[in-house]
């Protein structure tokens, strides 16, 4: 009896989740199937070729090397950002918190182009750049810029409401006993937010590998160069080299999975401490 | 710990992977290859013929990166600071431009090197629907009313402005030189073009693969490659009998190969596709060679005859076209009104 | 001027015995200002070089006013349709035992951790008139990608987590003492549904909405692959804005940013105002 007002009828409860598992079916789980069927349309072999294309290995590492800076200096600023605001008062504070989400919500496209509106040649730094002899716009310093700025705010973000609720009394309680603020930080703090510090750093490095609109304003698209995995897809795709993009594709799509896994994992292990802060 | 570990680590991968990066870079030439859209197939076997060239001959591995675009936005990313060593760009305005505004090559570049530093040619013709349902077969059938036309932005793709130039010229000639009705003409065209991609290469997406337009304005080189891509049982060609010479030149860009030292290799490369192999692999690829007599006749049989008229014949050469027709606020400016709307800029 | 405000202005509030907070709070500022800050002061400097006539000039041309009608009136139509579909998902993954149930409740996360290209191009696949789903409804006639519904299609993919990951955690949190209560006093399973746990649930969801939403009108990859871009029809703002850039008018493109940016701070500031509501409210977030 307690149960029957409690929940639906079993039509509804069928049809609700018959919706919901189609929805999700239609929207998520075939779009990743797609990927994978359309690279190996063609049979494996052809499949495998498409990682033989220098152009596409260089790609691989450009994106390996551009998420390898971006993560750890959004890392460092995330744990930065995330003690300062978490353990003091200051005033601005929630300006900072609101700041720090400000890259979120803005278009990719307009991430990459405030960095060739400063960085350009024509652009505000750039005859100081060109001075300089350092290229930034349509070379790998522009591209790391624009990867740092959109996945900006994915630590931090994680890490701020968590050592909020956290409060300050064990990081306090360590100092009395002796420690130095960065021991108590490493054997007090960090144990406590390592998982979220985890999930975070994982999701920040699948945007950072997947970013594809801010770096394709800022690339200059030279193959073998200046081109991501992201943009090599596009690139071969525009080349009528479907397997190719969708051979690309799969590794993308491959972290993706890695990521969700490792995700989940995560939540099931560890789940109190991840319990908040799930929207982006 | 772990964390300190784990930053160290990040950062020794980051300089690792620098470092392989920088390393390659040493015992090879890298050149940098800025080219226009449809040219992407046609550098890749032209940038490996070159490179065993110079192996065989200097032992020492040569790789041309490639950056494709519309040639006026590659033009303008040059200028901008993109680092080329060489152009090989849709139209000599736009190199010109680069010389001009970027201060990068001196203005005489096009006299450097043979056939106005163009090692090839090409043409415009239409590419429509296999059976042509819309019996499309000469400039004036793009212009009636019910015809939907693809072609790029004029701004900025090259084969663009060679497809509203050839329009132009067309009825120029019919009208005998009456320069209110090829306005009009070419009014009458863009009035039927729904959308304007960056480059040719977005346009032939847009046409072949997204199903949009009845007739799609192209290169002669992109045409034939869409027969083969998409398969000739989809697309027929229309060759008009009038049409323009296309002449993409190439340059080297100066100040780059003496900044990175690469002019040697760079001028190499030039010279390359000149050359009796160069010109076999261009004629391969749907591009009319500049030296026929060294390409397959096989390839050279494919190429229509068409009458053929000339930028410096009809419009006094690029910088006064240029001016004219494509400048800010210029003809085009004045005409184009996406399909059915007023004015867009 | 109270103790609390005075302290606050000295900026080392309540003596924290906690070490740190000048450098951490200096690194992360410093730090915050040359990525984010700096370069969006000098777009809106850009712009303004245009002065506000002129922004506004560029803004109401009618080829960006309609790709910024495309824009806005998708991603809220994708808005509406994640709404209705992410609550449901939220719902059966907080209230239903299912087998697979966790792998399902792991999938909702996909369109965060995919790349928005790979995204666009296999939307672009399975829609296009040859593809798995595109060819179950050419016979009708009806094309999916490369029109408008290409575009609602990639918008609700990649705002889909947004709804469902905001509406879960307050589902779950919701007391089932209410629902009791209500059930007791006689109303319906469906009154109970529609009167009691829905209301509770619609600042998460407006929540949920206007992220997907801010998401929605700024995304370029997966939209670009499958809209078929055509001025006055499928061409979206920040599509235009590279346009913009590739003609090299970067006043243009920069004036087009800035009215999208204005339009960003608004749906932010919506989001936090709906927040806090949400928070007085409800006692949580």
């Amino acid at each position: 009896m307690r149960n029957d007002v409690l929940t639906e009828s079993p039509i509804v409860r069928w049809t609700l989740l018959a919706l919901a598992v189609g929805f999700l079916a239609l929207f998520l789980v075939l779009p990743l199937l797609a990927v994978f069927a359309e690279a190996l349309r063609r049979g494996p072999e052809t499949f495998l070729k498409a990682f033989a294309d220098p152009d596409t290995q260089a790609a691989i590492r450009l994106t390996l090397l551009v998420a390898a800076i971006a993560v750890p200096l959004n890392l460092v600023f995330g744990i930065s950002a995330a003690w300062a605001v978490a353990k003091f008062e200051f005033p601005g504070k929630s300006l900072l918190v609101t700041l720090i989400d400000l890259p979120f919500s803005v278009s990719p496209v307009v991430s990459g182009l405030v960095y060739v509106l400063l960085f350009g040649a024509k652009g505000l730094l750039g005859p100081v750049m060109d001075d300089w002899d350092f290229k930034i716009i349509f070379a790998v310093p522009g591209i790391v810029l624009a990867t740092i700025f959109v996945t900006f705010p994915f630590i931090a973000r994680e890490l701020i409401p968590l050592m909020q609720e956290q409060g300050t009394a064990e990081e306090e309680a360590a100092l009395t006993l002796g420690a130095s603020g960065f021991r108590t930080f490493l054997t007090v703090t960090l144990p406590n937010v390592r998982w979220a510090l985890l999930y975070g750093v994982l999701l920040c490095n699948a945007r950072a590998m997947g970013e594809f609109g801010a770096v394709s304003v800022v690339s200059g698209h030279i193959r073998g160069l200046t081109n991501t995995m992201p943009l090599q897809v596009e690139i071969l795709y525009n080349e009528y080299d479907f397997v190719g993009a969708f051979a690309v594709a799969t590794l993308l799509a491959g972290l993706a999975l890695v990521t969700l896994g490792a995700k989940s994992l995560l939540e099931w292990r560890y789940g109190d401490g991840l319990a908040r802060a799930h929207r982006h | 710990m772990s964390m300190r570990q784990s930053l160290l680590a990040a950062a020794a991968i980051a300089l690792g992977l620098m470092s392989a990066i920088v390393s390659v870079r040493a015992q090879e030439v890298v050149l940098t290859n800025v080219s226009y859209d449809p040219t992407r197939e046609l550098y890749k076997a032209l940038n490996e013929a070159f490179a065993r060239e110079w192996q065989a001959k200097h032992n020492q591995k040569v790789t041309v990166r490639v950056s494709h675009g519309g040639s006026g936005k590659q033009a303008r990313s040059v200028i901008d600071g993109l680092e080329a060593d060489v152009v090989t760009l849709a139209l000599a305005g736009d190199i010109d431009a680069i010389a001009r505004e970027g201060k990068r090559l001196p203005e005489n570049w096009q006299s450097r090197l043979p056939n106005n530093a163009s090692p090839y040619t090409s043409t415009i013709v239409f590419v429509v629907r296999k059976g042509n349902p819309k019996a499309i077969k000469d400039w004036p059938d793009l212009a009636k009313q019910g015809v939907s036309v693809v072609t790029p932005n004029p701004k900025t793709s090259g084969g663009a402005r060679w497809n509203y130039l050839a329009a132009w010229a067309y009825e120029l000639d019919r009208s005998k030189g009456d320069q209110a009705a090829a306005r009009k003409f070419v009014e009458a065209i863009y009035r039927n073009v729904p959308v304007l991609d960056s480059g040719a290469r977005g346009s032939t997406t847009t046409f072949a693969q997204r199903a949009v337009g009845d007739v799609f304005i192209s290169w002669e080189n992109e045409a034939f490659l869409i027969q083969q891509e998409f398969g000739a049982d989809k697309f027929d060609i229309v060759v008009p009998p009038f049409s323009i010479l296309a002449e993409p030149p190439v340059s080297l860009v100066d100040v780059v190969v003496d900044k990175r030292g690469t002019r040697p290799v760079a001028q190499a490369y030039l010279d390359f596709l000149y050359s009796p192999a160069a010109q076999r692999i261009i004629a391969r690829n749907f591009y009319r060679p500049s030296k026929p007599e060294a390409a397959d006749p096989a390839d050279l049989a494919r190429f229509p005859k068409l009458k053929l008229v000339t930028i410096d014949e009809v419009f006094g050469g690029w910088t006064k076209a240029q001016a004219e027709h494509f400048a800010d606020g210029a003809v085009f400016d004045q005409i184009y009104k996406p399909a059915g709307k007023t004015a867009t800029r | 001027m109270s103790v609390a405000a005075l302290r606050g202005w000295t900026s080392i509030p309540k003596p924290s015995a906690l070490p740190g907070f000048g450098i951490t709070f200096g690194f992360a500022v410093t730090y915050l200002s040359l990525i984010v800050l700096i370069p969006l002061t000098v777009l809106v400097a850009r712009a303004a070089d245009l002065g506000l006539d002129g922004i506004w000039r560029v803004a109401t041309t009618p080829r960006v006013l309609a790709a910024l009608e495309v824009s806005f009136f998708i991603s809220a139509a994708a808005a509406l349709v994640n709404a209705l579909f992410g609550t449901i998902t939220a719902w059966v993954l907080v209230r239903y035992e299912f087998p697979g149930k966790r792998l399902l409740d792991a999938a909702v996360d996909l369109p965060f951790a995919l790349p928005t290209a790979v995204a666009g191009i296999a939307l672009a696949a399975l829609y296009a008139t040859n593809g798995w789903i595109g060819e179950l409804f050419a016979p009708w006639g009806v094309k999916i990608a490369f029109t408008p519904w290409g575009i609602l299609i990639a918008l609700i993919f990649i705002g889909l987590p947004f709804v469902v990951r905001t509406v879960q955690p307050v589902l779950q949190d919701l007391d089932r003492e209410v629902e009791e209560a209500s059930a007791t006093l006689g109303a319906s399973r469906a009154q109970t549904v529609f009167r009691v746990v829905l209301p509770a649930l619609l600042p998460a969801l407006l929540t949920g909405v206007a992220l997907a939403f801010a998401r929605a009108v700024g995304e370029y990859g997966s939209v670009i692959f499958i809209a078929g871009n055509m001025p006055f029809v499928s061409e979206i703002a920040p599509l235009l804005i590279v346009t913009k850039l590739e003609e090299f008018d970067y006043a243009g493109a920069a004036a087009i940013s800035t009215v999208m940016l204005a339009i960003s701070f608004l749906a932010l500031l919506a989001i936090n105002g709906l927040q806090a509501f949400s928070r007085r409210r409800l006692g949580h977030a």
